[in-house]
């Protein structure tokens, strides 16, 4: 039994099948992984692609994704490919959840934002910014999400180290 | 001190220091400065099985001008550090402050870049209270100590007149 076809008995149901099936064939190379993992299925897209299939996914007529649960990102560290963005889509009418990746390089951390697609995606993407730097051409007020304005690191990256830079954040006087 | 010199400096500090310190501990007003899961801890202090106004402190303030001991109660982020500053100054003197809780008092659990390990870094504390989080009896614990410090400190130089303790 290959691997494609357990794929399709195991977990992925009709459905999602048909999702992904059409997700292939529409956007072609732009898909460049289609894997799953505990239960969910992960799409690895390409990073110019990732507006357009996710304008898909929200619209498409056999199983909308119409609700953007979360956005954020991975360091990946050691890997080429650096950091990773990964959105959660969940469409209510079929009960199916499906995972897009969109992988960048750390010389360029950038993705097309969604916000066109998803507005409310736009504090995930804020959040994802201020903790990894990774930046999202198309958001209309990227600022940081938690981190104080003049903040000048990425705190969840991994060179980041885990009680801060000191000085970093300062403190009000003991007084 | 006019006063003090008039009447010979061992007056005002034995008999008015005792009066006025009896005065203040029987109505020390809290400022709930509640932050996280303590707050809520804070919060059953009030209740009628725990009862805080045994205390004369049932008077939660959510002014800072009216209040007298500000109970730092939860997890206090650099960000929120400042926040807590600020109302800490706009407290009348004489003002005191109690560290409710593991973070409070030394970060607790969140070893990391985010939170202040500890609030003594930023504000002058007078009790530090163990516990994540503290039961209210350990609050009270906490709140009876700060009692006795009131009750013992110089009406003209309240702030000097202790060391921070730790109850736990
Ligand atoms: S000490 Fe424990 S209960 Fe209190 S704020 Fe910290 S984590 Fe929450």
């Amino acid at each position: 039994m290959n691997g494609d076809a357990q794929l399709r008995t195991k977990y992925m149901n009709n459905v999602l099948q048909q999702t992904v099936d059409s997700l292939r064939e529409r956007f072609g190379d732009a898909v460049e992984e289609v894997r799953e993992f505990r239960d969910d299925v992960i799409v690895v897209v390409g990073r110019a692609a990732i507006v357009d299939v996710a304008t898909w996914l929200r619209d498409n007529e056999a199983c909308p994704f119409p609700l953007c649960e979360d956005v954020f990102g991975i360091d990946a560290w050691t890997r080429k490919q650096r950091f990773e963005v990964n959105y959660h889509f969940f469409s209510l009418t079929c009960k199916q959840r499906i995972h897009l990746k969109v992988r960048v390089e750390e010389n360029d951390p950038s993705v097309p934002s969604i916000t066109g697609v998803f507005p409310g995606a736009g504090w995930y993407e804020r959040e994802t910014f201020d903790m990894y730097g990774i930046t999202f051409p198309g958001h209309r007020d990227l600022r940081r999400a938690y981190m104080p304005e003049d903040f000048e690191y990425y705190p969840l990256r991994k060179d980041y180290p885990l009680m801060g830079i000191p000085g970093a954040l300062p403190l009000p006087n003991r007084g | 001190m006019g006063l003090e010199s008039a009447l010979g400096e061992g007056y005002l500090t034995t008999q008015l220091d005792a009066l006025i310190g009896w005065a203040r501990k029987n109505s020390l007003w809290p400022m709930p400065m509640g932050l996280s899961c303590c707050a809520i801890e804070l919060m059953s202090a009030g209740d009628p099985r725990h009862d805080i106004s045994r205390f004369g402190m049932e008077v939660m303030r959510f002014s800072p001008r009216q209040s007298d001991v500000m109970i730092v109660a939860g997890t206090v982020t650099y960000k929120m550090a400042h926040v807590v500053r600020k109302i800490y100054d706009q407290m009348a003197e004489p003002r005191w402050v109690v560290a409710m809780g593991a973070c409070a008092s030394s970060g607790g659990m969140f070893r990391s870049y985010s939170v202040v390990q500890g609030i003594d870094q930023f504000l002058p504390v007078d009790v530090f209270t163990a516990g994540c989080p503290p039961r209210p009896e350990n609050l009270f614990n906490a709140l009876i100590k700060l009692q006795e410090i009131v009750q013992h400190s110089s009406v003209l130089d309240y702030r000097n007149s202790n060391e921070p303790i730790i109850v736990s």
